[in-house]
């Protein structure tokens, strides 16, 4: 357990775009805890999201290391990673990202498909169980269309949740929703964390950010700061608006 | 990720996008179809061909004046006139127990010309022929008598009429008795034959049939033969009875051993052979015409499948993001297009028999003797081409799909 769950050293990301090499990210040393809740921020252009990126598995860092549960990642081919992500990742974005006309059920359903070594064992209560955690359960037959916003966001949380992932990434999860909504979706965020879960919440709001126990702060691709939230924002209140 | 899973994917990936997904599917319909409503439509026609050929009689042979080519056809029947076939020639195929499995022959001459009775008039064709004729090609006299062998040798000034030649000039007279010229020579009919219908692309109904020495003596001014048959006691011996034929031709003839033939056997059952050969070249020619028009479908759903991997961009970075390996963006692009087309092939199978079935009914109502072919090895060939297609045509977009680095799909605007 002590081992920490995330651990990156001297990690760097550079883009060469036609012969013009773009540094986004460098020397990033960080240890993340499994039952974490962190905060990565930072002004758009810092390469928070290109971090999180490169932790989630769907980048390959140009320099460093990255270690995930205590393994070299540089090691794992694509499909290996594909099952990483699978299994051991949930990620929320900004934009939702639902299969469009497409139900509740069967956007939840999504990586299970990928499931292929059968973790999940009863797929159908896994998903009704994921949906339900987000309150939603009422709306599990209809369309993603027929959905507001933060209604998207809890469908792309519930899906998140599904393969019982040991980590959750949410890039801007509230980015695109308004402050009622949003505070639904930090709730439930804080709620899972409660429960075990670690979260990795990325994020140019220090408002938003400061709903985590840890923020972790980005400039120009280094960590600038990193210290834990003294007056940490609690979305309690938010609690009975999906009840 | 199982075949059901992956199927079941494409068809929520297909339903999203309805009337795109038909008019992709439009391209293969109309091939398939095409190739099934032609192989069907070209079955028909042969079947109606052979049955007009077999309805004569499988079991005769033809004999024609001058020398042809095995397959060819016969000089008379590219027009040229060849004068080396004598009725002589043909009595003698009776004669002597020369051809043992010849049971009767029958010979013609033919013309056309005016047919004339009181003020009605007709212009049909005329046939010198042997009093055999009616007996080799089993035909009924309606009213009347056919003439007979005296008759045939006493150049007698007799007719009998086709249906047709009747019915034209006299109507609901009773012709029998009556007197008509033929290109201003009299003839008595003496009687009429039954409706016969079209028999090898020919109206039997507007022929009217005189003694043949009458024909070539007052009526052409010839001494040969243009076309005679020979009918023998089985098809089975057709080798034989054109073996033995031969010889007595070339011996009549006066050939040496070297000389090629200066006459053509055709039995009937080479005939349709021959005839089975066209159709079938034909209907396969069209066929693959149509096939082309698969082609041309597979390229369509390239092209749609390149559209939908572009429009979906952030589907396949999501789908990868969340696990999917390189393989089941392959897979599931692949049972798309595969769903798209064997569904589109299904659809042309079904659209495909349906007008086959059309066109048979369309034919008999108008009297053909057509039948419905609907050939299981072309539904099924369909079927597998469908698929083929599919996969062939939907590689192409599903690699390019499998090979979309997830973030920047992700990405995607």
């Amino acid at each position: 357990m002590d081992q920490p769950l995330i651990k990156t050293i001297h990690l760097c990301k550079e883009y060469d775009n036609d012969g013009v090499v773009t540094k986004v990210l460098h020397n990033i040393d960080l240890e993340i805890k499994r039952g974490e809740f962190a905060a990565i921020m930072g002004p758009s252009g810092s390469g928070k999201s290109t971090l999180m990126q490169i932790l989630g598995f769907l980048e390959r860092p140009t320099c460093g290391q990255y270690f995930f549960d205590g393994k070299e990642g540089g090691q794992f081919t694509d499909d290996e990673l594909a099952a990483i992500r699978n299994e051991k990742i949930g990620f929320i974005f900004q934009s939702f990202n639902l299969l469009p006309k497409t139900s509740v059920f069967d956007n939840v359903r999504l990586p299970l498909l990928y499931d292929e070594k059968h973790r999940i064992k009863n797929q159908h209560e896994a998903i009704i169980a994921a949906i339900k955690a987000v309150g939603l359960y009422h709306r599990m037959d209809n369309l993603s269309n027929q959905l507001s916003g933060g209604e998207k966001q809890r469908v792309a949380i519930a899906r998140a949740l599904v393969t019982e992932p040991e980590l959750i990434f949410a890039d801007e999860p509230t980015g695109n929703l308004d402050s009622k909504s949003g505070k639904i979706i930090m709730e439930i965020l804080q709620d899972l964390n409660e429960k075990g879960k670690t979260i990795i919440l990325v994020t140019h709001e220090k408002y938003t950010a400061e709903h985590a126990r840890r923020i972790i702060k980005i400039m120009d691709g280094t960590v600038e700061n990193d210290y834990l939230v003294k007056e940490r924002l609690f979305a309690k209140n938010a609690n009975d608006l999906i009840k | 990720m199982d075949l059901r899973s992956t199927i079941h994917i494409a068809y929520i990936g297909l339903k999203t996008k309805k009337s795109r997904t038909f008019m992709t599917m439009l391209g293969i319909i109309i091939g398939i179809s095409s190739v099934i409503i032609i192989v069907s439509v070209g079955n028909g026609a042969q079947s109606l061909i052979l049955n007009q050929v077999k309805s004569m009689g499988s079991n005769l042979i033809g004999i024609y004046p001058g020398a042809s080519e095995e397959s060819g056809p016969p000089p008379s029947a590219l027009g040229i006139v060849d004068t080396s076939l004598k009725n002589d020639d043909l009595d003698a195929v009776m004669e002597n127990n020369n051809v043992p499995n010849a049971i009767a022959v029958t010979y013609y001459d033919r013309g056309v010309g005016t047919f004339q009775w009181r003020d009605q008039k007709y212009d049909g064709t005329f046939v010198g022929t042997t009093a055999s004729y009616i007996d080799v090609h089993s035909v009924e006299v309606e009213s009347g008598r056919f003439f007979t062998k005296d008759e045939e040798k006493d150049l007698a000034r007799v007719v009998v009429l086709g249906y047709e030649v009747k019915e034209n000039l006299f109507g609901d007279n009773n012709p029998i008795g009556q007197s008509i010229k033929i290109k201003k020579e009299q003839f008595k009919v003496i009687g009429v034959i039954g409706k016969r219908g079209t028999q090898l692309f020919e109206n039997q109904d507007n022929l009217a049939f005189i003694p043949i020495f009458t024909c070539q003596k007052i009526m052409l001014g010839i001494n040969y033969v243009s076309l005679a048959r020979v009918q023998i006691d089985s098809e089975e011996n057709t080798d034989q009875a054109v073996a033995d034929i031969r010889a007595l031709l070339r011996e009549r003839h006066k050939l040496e051993k070297n000389e090629p033939d200066d006459f053509s056997i055709r039995p009937q059952t080479q005939a349709i052979e021959i005839f089975s050969s066209i159709t079938d070249s034909l209907t396969y020619f069209l066929a693959a015409i149509a096939a082309i028009s698969l082609l041309v479908g597979g390229i369509g759903i390239m092209n749609i499948m390149l559209i939908a991997v572009v429009e979906r961009t952030r589907e396949v970075g999501l789908r990868k993001a969340l696990g999917a390996k390189n393989k089941n963006i392959l897979s599931q692009f692949l049972a798309e297009a595969v769903v798209v087309t064997l569904s589109g092939g299904v659809v042309g199978v079904i659209f495909g028999v349906l007008v086959s079935f059309l066109v048979a009914m369309v034919a008999r109502q108008l009297g053909y003797q057509w039948d419905l072919v609907i050939s299981y090895s072309a539904i099924l060939l369909s079927c597998t081409i469908s698929i083929l297609i599919g996969l062939i045509f939907g590689v192409y977009p599903a690699q390019k799909a499998a090979k979309l680095n997830p973030i920047e799909a992700l990405r995607y605007e």
